[in-house]
């Protein structure tokens, strides 16, 4: 039988669809924040912002910028200088310290978990400390593991047993074990290798589908930054506040030339990917259904290529002339016939930059596009695509 | 051979008063209670130092006068200012022991990872579950090297509290000296470097049950990666 998996889906920005109920907890609202060190550094400068209750906030800049020094002085891990940072109106200078911390997640990049305790205890710690009992701190620790995506067995092992991926997934429990509104992060996973990490990142999208957190991100990688934020705050060095703005935002419309160069050179491309596609018009493509004979599906090649689909309409993969002619008339088209197709262009909501990405990674060098629900609509070009951001450009969509 | 164990061996030692088992007792107990004594006093000095990151540098100055101190000295000196009885030996003994546990101690908690502390804090811990819940824990085994090798010291210097007319193995040692009873020292002797050998065994148990599994070198066959 043919899979649908036989396309590989594409790896486009999805966004989680936000759970709704909780969007007005977990406002952090930062009000001419100094942090001034005892030895004269100022690392965060009169900053003000308000980060989106229910959305992924992430703080990204160079090196020493100060985003882990205003993170930090969410939690009072520091404490500021002068000014104030409310959380959900209530200055944090009104609370005890561990009282404070217990009700935020907090995750840090080498996930810090504490070595002499089992997986499952190192997620149950907060719970504990907050006296929940010893049974139904593990009870949810156990939760929590499937959660972030471990096997329960590996509740037993020490942290020293597991990968740094693995470690980071840990770290992410421990940190929503009580489920508290707010989750800091601070580069979580910068530590680990970067297949392992866009996983990661994936699945923190994910997983916030499914909670909804306020969560703010420091990070010092620009691409992590896009793809993961609702939100993005670009730190210029000082401590202050270069922009702040959703991604799309920030690649179209950089403030000022620090933040053009932070962004970088392809920023354009990157663009694409918040480009809604939905000028772009479809070529026809005559579909041969699976278990077709290969006599029929020679009839439908155009241009020594025709794409596959399943009784369902979703496509499969391409069948090439090439292919065909090795095999005999009667037989039936089925998998072992089919290349993969590259990515799918979804018509309803894929970018621009999946659609692009769909053209090019198809080996017809047609993309193929489907409906949002996955049924085949038809195919793109490089080349319409290419006519669309002309048009996107001339409408100041895009930067030059 | 037979000069060194006819005396160890023969029965009417190993019963009575000021047979083996009662001097096997006694030093026993003068080990244990200057164990005590140091512990109580040189373990929350350097888990202080040692959590605080303050003062580090006159703990280990400290701990080396201590080490510099001739045991016997102070026994003496101890004796001028308190007379006899059971307070010179253990206060020499005590002295003995406290540099290994309270350097043991500071190294151990001071060399938790900056990392683990700093996630401590950030999950909401005071700092008092800090120390109890993460750093004394991680810090076990080099806890528990500096008890280990204080009991040893003590165990082996025990024997100084026969040189101010107390009881214990060094009985023997001394009385053997002073009446040139050559197999009853040697005896004295075996029996010193027997009890100190299984201190040690004991404690390596101890040791095994008290620290976490998680702390063991890493079984780098058992972690299977992602
Ligand atoms: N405890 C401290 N004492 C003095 N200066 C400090 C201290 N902590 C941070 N700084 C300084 O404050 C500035 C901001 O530091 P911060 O750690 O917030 O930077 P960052 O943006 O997180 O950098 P990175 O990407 O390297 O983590 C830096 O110049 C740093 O040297
Ligand atoms: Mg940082």
């Amino acid at each position: 039988m043919v899979e649908r998996s036989a396309v590989v889906s594409g790896r486009g920005y999805c966004r989680p669809h936000y759970r709704d109920d909780r969007k007005d907890l977990g406002v952090i609202e930062f009000q001419a924040v100094t942090k001034r060190f005892d030895d004269g550094t100022v690392a965060v400068d009169e900053l003000d912002l308000t980060v989106d209750p229910g959305r992924i906030t992430v703080f990204v800049g160079p090196s020493g910028c100060g985003k882990t020094t205003s993170l930090r002085m969410i939690n009072r891990m520091i404490d500021l200088t002068s000014g104030s940072i409310l959380v959900d109106g209530k200055d944090v200078r009104q609370s005890d310290p561990p009282l404070l911390r217990r009700g935020i997640g907090y995750v840090i990049q080498q996930a810090g978990l504490f070595p002499h305790r089992t997986v499952l205890d190192n997620i149950a710690t907060v719970p504990v400390l907050a006296g929940w009992g010893r049974a139904k701190a593990r009870k949810r620790a156990e939760e929590l593991l499937e959660t972030v995506g471990l096997p329960a067995a590996m509740g037993r092992r020490y942290p020293a047993q597991l990968s740094g991926g693995q470690q980071q997934r840990v770290g992410v429990a421990r940190a929503l074990a009580v489920d508290p509104p707010v989750l800091l992060m601070d580069e979580p996973f910068s530590a680990v290798d970067p297949v392992v990490r866009e996983g990661l990142q994936d699945e923190l999208l994910r997983l916030q589908g499914e909670l909804g957190k306020t969560i703010v991100f420091v990070t010092h990688d620009i691409d992590e930054a896009i793809k993961l934020g609702d939100k993005v705050a670009v730190f210029r060095t000082g401590g202050i506040l270069a922009q702040y703005d959703t991604p799309a935002e920030l690649l179209a419309r950089p403030a000022d030339d620090f933040v053009t160069n932070f962004v970088g050179r392809d920023r354009g491309y990157r663009a694409l990917g918040f480009l809604t596609a939905g000028g772009l018009s479809l070529g026809e493509l005559a579909p041969v259904k699976v278990g077709a004979t290969v006599a029929e599906a020679r009839q439908a090649l155009r241009d020594g290529w025709a794409v596959v689909v399943d009784e369902r309409n979703h496509p499969c993969g391409w069948l090439s002339a090439d292919r065909l002619s090795s095999v005999d008339e009667s037989a039936t088209v089925d998998a072992d016939l089919l290349l993969a197709g590259g990515s799918l262009y979804d018509t309803e909501h894929g970018s621009l930059r999946s659609a692009l990405d769909a053209a090019l990674s198809s080996p017809s060098a047609l993309g193929v596009a489907v409906d949002g629900q996955g049924v085949l609509a038809g195919s793109i070009t490089a080349d319409e695509v290419l006519r669309a951001l002309a048009a996107a450009r001339t409408a100041g969509e895009v930067p030059q | 051979m037979n000069l060194l164990t006819s005396w160890l061996f023969d029965p009417t030692n190993w019963s009575g008063t000021g047979g083996i088992p009662q001097r096997l007792v006694e030093h026993l107990w003068y080990t244990a209670l200057a164990l005590a004594i140091a512990i109580v006093i040189g373990f929350p000095l350097g888990a202080l130092v040692g959590h605080t990151k303050r003062g580090g540098f006159v703990l280990v100055g400290a701990a080396n006068v201590l080490r510099a101190l001739p045991t016997v000295g102070v026994l003496t000196l101890v004796v001028l200012l308190a007379g006899i009885g059971l307070v010179p030996p253990i206060a020499a003994l005590t002295l003995l022991a406290i540099p290994p546990i309270m350097a043991g101690a500071y190294a151990g908690i001071q060399a938790v990872e900056p990392v683990v502390v700093d996630a401590a804090r950030g999950v909401g811990m005071t700092e008092r579950e800090v120390l109890f819940q993460v750093e004394i824990p991680n810090a076990m085994p080099l806890i528990f090297g500096g008890v280990r090798s204080a009991a040893l010291q003590v165990v082996a210097t025990a024997t100084i509290a026969a040189y101010v007319g107390l009881g214990g193995l060094g009985r023997y040692v001394f009385d053997g000296l002073a009446l040139h009873d050559y197999p009853q020292m040697a005896g004295g002797a075996i029996l010193v470097a027997v009890l100190a050998v299984l201190v040690e065994l004991v404690l390596t148990g101890v040791q095994r049950l008290v620290v976490s599994p998680g702390l063991r070198p890493v079984r780098t066959s058992g972690g299977t990666q992602r």
